[in-house]
């Protein structure tokens, strides 16, 4: 086996479809090495679900060519199935089915017998925390544990190559971070993981590499350091105590980061900042100043942030938005 | 392609998942419960005394063959009604990102309906004995009987799995199924007999799949010649499946 190491796990080249008038990809390349992580960043409507219902073989490209472990989508569907599991953005569970029968059924299916499918079952369950709704109907399941047991029913066959769609999305952040770690484990055993997001916090926090994509496109491909590095840094937002204040502030965050300030009109400011250095130095200058604060938070840039470095122009999620 | 192989073992597995949401919703079981009892009474009692000359046992022995073939029709309606609602389920995007062959669910689903079918004879059989009744043959016959009863009405559910892949809603399945019936279950010999119609009727009424079906059941449960009659509605099954299956299998991979 050579280059083992440097192998791609997922390569795709020039994927094309389109939806009746509606292009939803028009010429996307995709490249994650065996046993990393790649984030595929964008808003609603980026083509992000289209590309992943692609690759695991849901969808037929109208162009272009994909290889999925080694195998080639079009033509080797039954073998792509038999190295993949899916988690979709709507939970893709049997309602009606129990936890456990729901993973029993998708392990029988996948041949094993029934009573390893039992015990790898229970395996899952434990490990997503379900053990104790296992017999209970997924209907009753709430928002998370449905995702839970989603993620696990995709876990079910060790797939060596693992799609996430959105897989935090709706879910609270203490939830989200259970996903993360989830997603960690997976690599740590060695799978190759490509998740979809609409958080730049996100693909941060997991992934070896970054896709930008928007309307069909890759805009962006870089590791989240040198996306970062593109993107100018992190953002700190600040929220005056007194909104009277609101300008006074603004001079003070000039001054300090060097960067013009932006208000978003709801009476919080952001500003680019260069690394996490200079948090101290903005504290004193606010006391010296007497501003008192009822926000203040470093983080990375939205999405919507992302975009506009990026492209020049908003998300069309905004667009809507700025419509109504 | 290199499609996966179909394996009965995977279309089991879905049809005892149809059989746990069956559980969940028993609901689901009155057009295989109480339709057919209520069919039964309606027909013996309303038309009976007129068809029959007054003997309504005789009317009961003439149209509980009649019956078996007439429900079967109407039980195929909610498969495909099932269908359409089911298939767009997230659980579908699983079951196709796993490797199992394309016509799994869809098999599953009808190997499921086994039980239904098996549910309706033995009620519409049951009820037909206490209302008086009576085989005049052999249980052996009668197990005969049931068996080509629910062979048939197992192929006849492809038909309405066909039109559920292609019909856009749940509730069009019905409609479009009613369309269908209607015409195959009076047009045939299951309440009256053929000779008593026009012409022209008749030649539809002896061509009609049901009529076969429903001559057979009437042959073993009461007597006379069977063979013909059951040559003739396996030739319909085997032609109901060389048409339908593969009819209602693309329109699956279409829909999906």
């Amino acid at each position: 086996m050579l280059g083992v190491m440097t192998e791609l796990a997922i390569e795709a080249t020039g994927l094309a479809k389109s939806f009746g008038e509606t292009k939803a990809l028009a010429g996307v390349d995709l490249a994650v090495r065996r046993g990393s992580v790649l984030a595929v960043l964008g808003p609603n409507g980026a083509g992000k679900t289209t590309a992943v219902r692609i690759l695991a073989t849901l969808l037929r490209a109208d162009a272009g060519t994909a290889r999925v472990n080694g195998f080639d989508v079009r033509t080797q569907p039954g073998k792509v199935r038999a190295s993949i599991g899916l988690t979709g953005q709507f939970a893709s569970v049997d309602e009606d089915l129990t936890g456990t029968q729901n993973l029993v059924m998708i392990g029988q299916l996948l041949d094993l017998s029934t009573r390893a499918a039992r015990q790898r079952a229970a395996e899952l369950l434990a490990w997503f925390d379900l053990t104790e709704a296992a017999n209970k109907v997924a209907k009753n399941y709430s928002g998370g544990m449905r995702r839970r047991l989603d993620l696990a029913a995709s876990l079910v066959g060790r797939p060596q190559v693992i799609f996430l769609d959105e897989p935090t999305t709706g879910l609270d952040p203490a939830k989200r971070e259970d996903m993360w770690d989830v997603v960690r484990s997976l690599v740590s055993d060695g799978s190759t993981v490509l998740l979809t997001t609409q958080y730049l916090e996100e693909a941060d926090a997991l992934a070896d590499e970054i896709t930008v994509m928007d309307h069909g496109r890759v805009i962006a491909h870089d590791t989240p350091h040198g996306l970062k590095r593109v993107l100018g840094g992190q953002r700190l937002t600040v929220r005056p105590a007194d909104p009277a204040r609101h300008d006074d502030l603004l001079e003070v965050l000039r001054g300090i980061s060097g960067h013009v300030p932006e208000a978003d009109g709801r009476g919080t400011v952001t500003v680019r900042v260069d690394g996490d250095d200079v948090l101290p130095d903005v504290v004193a200058r606010l006391r010296a100043a007497g501003i008192a604060v009822d926000e203040f938070s470093l983080h990375l840039p939205s999405l919507d942030e992302v975009f506009f470095s990026l492209t020049g122009t908003r998300t069309h999620d905004n667009d809507e938005k700025a419509l109504v | 392609m290199n499609m996966k192989k179909f394996r009965l073992w995977h279309a089991l597995v879905l049809c005892k998942r149809n059989l746990i949401k069956l559980t969940r919703t028993p609901e689901q079981l009155i057009d295989v419960t109480l339709q057919p009892i209520i069919f039964l009474v309606l027909f013996l009692f309303v038309f009976g005394g007129a068809i029959a000359h007054g003997s309504r046992h005789d009317y009961l022995q003439f149209l509980l063959p009649g019956l078996i073939g007439q429900t079967i029709a109407m039980s195929s309606i909610s498969i495909g009604q099932n269908m359409n609602a089911d298939i767009a389920k997230g659980v579908f995007d699983r079951f196709r990102s796993l490797p199992i062959a394309r016509s799994v669910p869809l098999v599953g689903a009808v190997l499921a309906d086994f039980f239904r079918y098996l549910l309706l004879c033995v009620i519409l059989v049951g009820f037909g004995y206490a209302l008086g009744f009576r085989i005049t043959t052999s249980p052996m016959m009668l197990l005969a009987a049931l068996g080509i009863s629910i062979c048939f009405a197992l192929a006849f559910a492809w038909v309405s799995l066909w039109v559920g892949m292609t019909v856009r809603t749940a509730g069009a399945v019905q409609g479009v199924m009613f369309l269908l019936i209607f015409p195959l279950s009076f047009g045939s010999n299951a309440f009256v007999q053929a000779s008593t119609m026009p012409g022209w009727l008749q030649a539809f009424v002896n061509v009609n799949p049901l009529s076969h079906l429903v001559s057979a059941v009437r042959g073993l449960l009461l007597g006379g010649p069977v063979a013909v009659q059951i040559g003739w509605t396996f030739a319909w099954i085997a032609g109901l499946l060389v048409v339908f299956f593969p009819l209602a299998l693309r329109g699956y991979i279409r829909r999906t």
